[in-house]
């Protein structure tokens, strides 16, 4: 979708709050925030796709006034309450309604494991179309729904510089229609291409692009 | 005076420590989610411990120091750095496919991620607000050089710059310049030297 969350490019943000060294939470409810987003059960169909999803679908005020947590506040709130497990009255009131259901299998903290791989390749029959050193033109896609092409990389002309395999594709796993595996190349696009001839010609931007974003170019 | 600031006193007690808005409401959902058996308090507490303190820079700066001083580890993790991480033992959450990047007197490397904030959990940790602020977002891609200014990383004039917009499951790592006068350091005192944000791209170090 073409939201604010799609913000490469975009001129107005002002300077990096860049510290040396910064460390990753500023306040305690930010850890709990941390630790509630992966401690809790989630919906039988969720995916880190629509995940990211959803907090794109914010609306855009919200999504530029909230801090980092808030957002994923934000997506705990709404996926609870759309999936069912709790109503907007008792989030309203922070309490459980009188003798509603409460579940008994949520996650012990012998879950908790950092180290276990997540893998998102998946073997294809399929041959891939393209080849590094390959000349690739992304296309010109708009959809309503998810994507990670983001809008300053389409219909633009770049290099295949890595095959990947065949990755789950967002487009169709974050809207529940399949993993859809499709083959993931890094696309290498100069600052040129990207960005016109006042862009610096010994620069460039790389990104991972599905091969049905893709054609030949 | 002391009168009225005792008034304004009376009228408006000091509430510079009660909790923020977002730290109340935090609390509230926490507290129905678990009287709903949604989550439980101790598993919150263990993936803020792991990923907060058990994963983290450190890893990723074994990976740098190792690929410092083992040519063919480092070959490894130029050309499958997943494997070359396996070796290691830290691959894991948001880091299960990995491409590592060296820089070079040639080639400055700089990763983001421009729609949200993917980050290599189990080698750099949780990723810093800057990294996920929306001005680094929105002007790395598009001005890399004087981001990297603002960061204090000067570059010599033959430098490329390559951004990596991290869009899918995939990963990018930094392999910074190891640096000069760091000949006689062992693995572990070269480790100690490597920092988060050299692995981003946006620090060079010094000995």
């Amino acid at each position: 979708m073409d939201g604010v969350h799609d913000m490469g490019g975009m001129h107005g943000f002002g300077p990096i709050p860049y510290e040396v060294n910064q460390e990753p939470f500023h306040d305690d409810w930010e850890r709990r925030v941390w630790g509630l987003m992966f401690a809790t059960t989630p919906p039988e169909d969720g995916t880190l796709d629509g995940v990211r999803h959803n907090l794109e679908n914010m609306p855009p005020h919200l999504y530029l006034s909230y801090r980092y947590y808030e957002r994923w506040l934000y997506h705990l709130t709404t996926t609870v309450i759309a999936s069912g497990a709790v109503t907007l009255d008792e989030v309203l009131s922070g309490k459980a309604a009188p003798n509603s259901l409460t579940r008994t299998d949520a996650a012990g903290p012998e879950s908790v494991a950092p180290y276990s791989v997540t893998q998102y390749r998946r073997e294809v029959d399929a041959a891939p179309r393209f080849s590094v050193g390959d000349k690739v033109r992304t296309k010109n896609l708009h959809p309503r729904g998810h994507t990670r092409l983001p809008r300053y990389a389409r219909d633009k002309i770049g290099e295949v510089i890595l095959h990947h395999g065949a990755h789950v594709l967002p487009d169709t796993n974050a809207h529940h229609k399949g993993e859809c595996p499709t083959h993931l190349y890094c696309i290498k696009f100069s600052a040129r291409e990207l960005w016109g001839s006042e862009a610096d010609p010994r620069d460039s931007t790389s990104l991972d692009v599905w091969e049905c974003h893709l054609e030949r170019a | 005076m002391a009168e009225k600031s005792k008034h304004a006193a009376h009228d408006h007690p000091d509430l510079s420590h009660l909790p923020s808005d977002a730290a109340l409401r935090v609390r509230a959902l926490e507290s129905l989610l678990i009287e709903k058996g949604l989550v439980r308090p101790e598993t919150i507490d263990e993936y803020v411990e792991k990923f907060e303190h058990e994963v983290g820079p450190h890893n990723g700066a074994r990976v740098v120091a190792r690929s410092w001083i083992d040519p063919e580890f480092r070959t490894r993790l130029l050309e499958d750095a997943t494997s070359a991480i396996e070796e290691m033992g830290v691959l894991g959450a948001q880091a299960s496919d990995v491409v590592a990047v060296e820089n070079s007197e040639s080639v400055h490397n700089l990763v983001v991620c421009t729609l949200c904030s993917c980050y290599p959990w189990t080698l750099l940790g949780i990723p810093p607000s800057w990294y996920k602020s929306y001005a680094y977002r929105s002007r790395v891609v598009r001005e890399p050089r004087a981001v990297l200014q603002d960061f204090g990383v000067e570059l010599n004039e033959n430098v490329e710059v390559r951004v990596w917009d991290s869009t899918a499951e995939v990963r990018y790592l930094v392999v910074p310049e190891r640096p000069t006068g760091t000949e006689k350091m062992n693995e572990q005192e070269l480790a100690a030297i490597v920092s988060r944000d050299s692995m981003i791209g946006a620090a060079r170090l010094e000995a």
